[in-house]
C-alpha cells in the first residue's frame, strides 16, 4: 500500500470514528476491529501485515492529529509480543484485543530470590493436574505485578531433565488466591516492583505457550523484545496528548499508573546532563580537580553516543552488527552513572550528605547518588554483560559449568 | 558529517593494512630498533612511490593528494598497529601539517611536492612537545633570521634532511626552514624508551634559518588539533593489536587445567579493555571526521588524543600483566608496544592537558550560547 493511500484511509477512518468524548476502550476498540491498532501485526490478528515504514505512517497521522493509540507499553508489549509469536490461535484470540484496548494490565513473572542472573535455574514449580496446572513458588521484580490482571509466567515442569529444558512458559490470571502481590521497597525508597508468592495458584492447561519443556526458548524471545525495548529508551509510555475530552483523560490516568515505576530511572543513570549547569552556579567548574573529572565524563558520554551513533549507521547501510553493541552500551552506561554520580558528589561537597527540601535540585542529585547501584545490575548484570563481551565478541573460551544434568541433582540455593 | 567510513575509506584501508602486515612485522621493527636512523629506505620509498602516502591529507595544488585526516587517519591506525617504523609521523604529518598551516605560499609552493611524495624526509623542530602555549620559549630568532636555542625532543631529528622550526620573534612565532647540515645546527641523537621512533636534541647557534611564514596561536591550536588526531589514530591501531593478540594468548595458555582465557577474572579484564577501545576507537574517528568537515574549533581532537592515550596505555598494561612473566621479558614482544604506548601518550600533551582544553573549549561555547 502507498504512503499516501494508508494516510487517507486511515484519516476517513478518524473522521468517521475517532471522538474525543468516547471512552478511551470504547476508543481502541473500535481501532482493534479497523486494524489501526497495531497495524504492523498480522491480518489474521487485528492488525493489517504492515512493514516498519508503513506502520511509522501510521504512527505520525496519530500523533498529528493527537489521537490516542492502542495500549502496549511495558509488561503488555511483551505479552503481546510473545503471544503473537508463540501463542495458539486461541490465545491470540483471547488475550491480544484486550491488551490493545488496555483493558488488561500484564506483569512478567520471570526472575526469582533464587535465581537472578541465572534465570534457567528458576524453581517455582508447575504441577500437571487432571484440568489444570499448579503453580507454587515465588518470584521477584516483578514491575506492575500489582495492577496486572495476567502474568507471562516461566516456571519448572519437570524436574529430571536438564534445567533449561524442563522449564515451561504460561499465562497466568492474577486475579485468584494463590496469587499474593507484595510492594518490594528499594533502597532509594521507591517501590516499583513487587514480590509475587504463588501458593496453589491455577494456570488452565490451554495457557501453556509453546509446549511443554519449551519455556525457555518461549521465555527468550520475551528477553530478546525486552532488550530492543531497553536499545530504544525507557519502555515508558508517551507524554498524553494534552487535549479536553474522556478519552484524553482516562488515558492520562492510565499513563500515570503505567509510568510511575520509572520516575527514578533518569536519576539512575547519573543525570549527566545536569553537570554543567551545577558546575557553573556552585562555581565548582573553577577547580581543576572537578574541570578533569568533568572531562572524563564527556569523554564517556560522548563517546558511547557516538559509539551508538555508529552502531546504528552500519547497521542501517546494511552491514552485520560485529558487536553485541547493547551490552558493551550497557556496561558503558554503568560507568557513566559512576562518574556522573561522582562529579555531582565533588560538586555538592558537605551538602550530598542532604536530601531535603534544601538539597540540590529539590532531592533529584541526593536520589542519583543512591539509584545509580541499580544501573549496573538490572536488565543484566555488568558483569553478565562482560561474559557475554568476552565469550560472544571476543571469543574466549566458556567457564566449566556446574549445572549439567537433571535439575534435581544441581546445587541450589536454601538447600 | 560522516558517521562511518565510506565504501572507498574502507578499501583504501584494506590496501593500506596489507602493505604494512607485508613491511612491518615484528622482526623488522626489531631490526630498525637498533639501527641508528630507524628506518628502511626501500620501503620508505615503496610507500612514497607505489601508494603516494605522504602526500594523502596534502592539497592536491601542492603536490598532495587531497584527502584529508579521515584518510591520514586509516594510515596512522595502520602504522600504529604494526608499529611501522619510518619518518611518516615526523616528515608527512608533523613537516607537512606544519608548512600547510603556517608556510606562505611560495614556501609551500617549492617545498610542499617534495614532502608529499617522500623525496625529502623533513622533521619539525618545536622546543614544546606538551602544549601550543608553551611553544617558542627555547628557540628565538633575530632579524636576520639567525636561530638561536634548543629544542630537546625532535622526531627522526637524525635522519631528517630538512628541519622546519618554530621559533620566537619580536612579536609572535615564525616558521623557518634549514637544511639539516648547516652550519650551526648540531644533532645529537638522544635515547628514547621507545626504540621504533628516534628522536634527537637540535641545538641552534645563529643558524642561518629561512623564514617560510608566521605561525599565529589559531593556526598552532588547529595545528595541534590535526597532529593529534593523527597520534591517536596512531594509539587506536596499536591498542587494537594488543588485544588481539591478548586475547589470542588467554585461549592458548593453559594453567589449572584451563585456558587461562577461561577464568572470569581475565575475560572480565578483557571486556573492559574491549569496551574502552570501542569508545575511544568511536571518539578518535569522529574527531577525524570533525576536522574534515570544518575548522571550527571542538572538543573532539583533544578527546580524542586523552582517550586514546588512555586506552593505550591501559591495553599495553594489561597486554603485559595477562601474560603475566613472559610478558616482561625482552624477547616477548609486548613491550614494543608498551613503550611506544608511554611515548605517545605524552607526545603533544599527556592527558590531562587535553581533558583541560576540553574544558576550556566546552565553556567557551557555553559562553557564546
Amino acid at each position: 500500500m502507498s504512503h499516501d493511500g494508508i494516510k487517507a484511509a486511515l484519516e476517513a477512518f478518524l473522521d468517521a470514528e475517532f471522538s474525543p468524548d468516547l471512552s478511551l476502550v470504547e476508543w481502541r476498540k473500535r481501532l482493534v476491529s479497523a486494524g489501526w491498532a497495531a497495524p504492523s501485526w498480522p491480518a489474521a490478528y487485528f492488525g493489517r501485515d504492515f512493514s516498519q515504514a508503513e506502520a511509522l505512517v501510521v504512527s505520525q497521522v496519530f500523533a498529528e492529529r493527537r489521537v490516542v493509540g492502542a495500549a502496549q507499553v511495558g509488561p503488555r508489549r511483551l505479552a503481546a509480543e510473545t503471544i503473537l509469536a508463540h501463542g495458539t490461535h486461541e490465545q491470540k484470540q483471547r488475550y491480544l484485543p484486550k491488551i490493545l484496548t488496555g483493558e488488561h494490565a500484564w506483569c512478567q513473572l520471570f526472575s526469582e530470590p533464587g535465581s537472578g542472573s541465572d534465570l534457567a535455574g528458576a524453581s517455582t514449580r508447575a504441577d500437571r493436574k487432571a484440568d489444570h496446572w499448579l503453580i507454587n513458588g515465588q518470584k521477584v521484580w516483578n514491575t506492575s505485578a500489582h495492577h496486572a490482571d495476567f502474568g507471562i509466567l516461566v516456571a519448572r515442569s519437570n524436574w529430571d531433565l536438564p534445567k533449561h529444558q524442563g522449564l515451561s512458559y504460561f499465562l497466568i490470571d492474577m486475579r485468584q488466591p494463590g496469587v499474593e502481590v507484595r510492594p518490594l521497597k528499594q533502597m532509594n525508597g521507591h517501590a516499583s516492583f513487587n514480590e509475587v508468592f504463588l501458593t496453589d495458584a491455577r494456570v488452565a492447561l490451554d495457557d501453556l505457550v509453546g509446549g511443554e519443556g519449551q519455556g525457555w526458548a518461549v521465555a527468550t524471545a520475551t528477553l530478546s523484545i525486552e532488550r530492543q525495548g531497553f536499545a530504544r529508551g525507557r519502555s515508558q509510555g508517551a507524554p498524553a496528548p494534552a487535549s479536553a475530552g474522556r478519552v484524553y483523560e482516562e488515558l492520562a490516568r492510565e499513563l500515570e499508573i503505567d509510568n510511575e515505576p520509572y520516575t527514578w530511572y533518569p536519576q539512575r543513570e547519573g543525570r549527566p546532563d545536569l553537570i554543567l549547569q551545577r558546575a557553573q552556579e556552585t562555581g565548582a567548574i573553577e577547580d581543576d580537580a572537578v574541570r578533569q573529572e568533568m572531562a572524563k565524563l564527556v569523554c564517556l558520554t560522548e563517546s558511547a553516543r557516538i559509539s551508538a551513533d555508529q552502531v546504528s549507521a552500519h547497521q542501517k547501510s546494511g552491514g552485520q552488527g560485529m558487536l553485541p553493541a547493547g551490552s558493551i552500551g550497557k556496561l558503558g552506561a554503568s560507568v557513566i552513572a559512576r562518574q556522573a554520580a561522582h562529579v555531582h558528589t565533588m560538586i555538592s561537597g558537605a551538602s550530598a550528605m542532604l536530601s531535603g527540601p534544601e538539597s540540590a535540585f529539590e532531592g533529584v542529585i541526593a536520589e542519583t547518588l543512591i539509584s545509580v547501584p541499580a544501573i549496573s545490575i538490572a536488565g543484566g548484570t555488568d558483569e553478565i554483560q562482560r561474559n557475554i563481551i568476552a565469550e560472544r565478541v571476543l571469543g574466549m573460551p566458556k567457564e566449566q559449568r556446574m549445572d549439567t544434568g537433571p535439575f534435581r541433582d544441581i546445587p541450589r540455593n536454601g538447600q | 558529517m560522516q558517521t562511518v567510513l565510506s565504501d572507498d575509506q574502507v578499501q583504501f584501508k584494506h590496501v593500506v593494512h596489507r602493505f604494512f602486515d607485508t613491511h612491518s612485522t615484528t622482526t623488522a621493527v626489531r631490526a630498525l630498533a637498533e639501527t641508528e636512523t630507524g628506518f628502511d629506505p626501500l620501503v620508505w620509498s615503496q610507500l612514497s612511490e607505489t601508494l603516494g602516502l605522504p602526500g594523502t591529507h596534502l592539497p592536491e595544488q601542492y603536490g598532495g593528494h587531497g584527502f584529508g585526516p579521515v584518510e591520514l587517519g586509516i594510515i596512522q591506525e595502520e602504522m600504529g598497529r604494526t608499529l611501522y617504523c619510518g619518518p611518516f609521523f615526523s616528515s608527512a604529518v608533523m613537516a607537512g601539517y606544519a608548512l600547510e598551516r603556517f608556510a606562505d605560499d611560495a614556501a609551500k609552493t617549492e617545498r610542499l611536492p617534495q614532502i608529499a611524495d617522500g623525496s625529502i624526509r623533513a622533521t619539525l623542530v618545536l622546543d614544546d612537545l606538551n602544549h601550543p602555549s608553551q611553544v617558542g620559549r627555547l628557540i628565538a630568532a633575530d632579524q636576520a633570521g639567525a636561530l638561536t636555542g634548543s629544542a630537546p625532543i625532535v622526531l627522526d631529528g637524525c635522519s631528517a634532511e630538512v628541519f622546519f622550526i618554530v621559533a620566537r620573534e619580536d612579536s609572535g612565532l615564525g616558521l623557518y626552514a634549514l637544511a639539516a647540515k648547516a652550519p650551526g645546527a648540531e644533532v645529537s641523537a638522544q635515547d628514547s624508551i621507545d626504540m621504533t621512533r628516534k628522536v634527537a636534541r637540535v641545538t641552534l647557534q645563529e643558524a642561518a634559518g629561512t623564514r617560510i611564514g608566521s605561525v599565529t596561536p589559531q593556526s598552532l591550536s588547529r595545528f595541534w588539533d590535526l597532529t593529534s588526531v593523527a597520534l591517536a589514530h596512531e594509539m587506536i591501531g596499536g591498542a587494537s593489536r594488543l588485544l588481539d593478540e591478548t586475547v589470542e594468548y588467554t585461549k592458548g595458555r593453559y594453567q589449572f587445567g584451563r585456558p587461562i582465557g577461561s577464568f572470569q577474572a581475565l575475560k572480565h579484564r578483557c571486556a573492559d579493555l574491549l569496551m574502552n577501545l570501542e569508545f575511544a576507537k568511536a571518539a578518535t574517528q569522529h574527531a577525524g571526521f570533525c576536522l574534515a568537515a570544518s575548522d571550527q574549533e571542538t572538543i573532539y581532537p583533544s578527546m580524542a588524543k586523552a582517550m586514546a592515550a588512555d586506552c593505550f596505555m591501559e591495553m599495553a598494561r594489561a597486554a603485559i600483566q595477562l601474560r603475566g612473566g613472559i610478558g616482561f621479558t625482552w624477547e616477548n614482544d609486548t613491550h614494543l608496544w608498551f613503550k611506544r604506548a608511554k611515548c605517545d601518550e605524552v607526545l603533544l600533551g599527556a592527558p590531562y592537558r587535553h581533558r583541560a582544553r576540553m574544558m576550556d573549549i566546552l565553556q567557551e561555547t557555553q559562553d557564546v550560547a
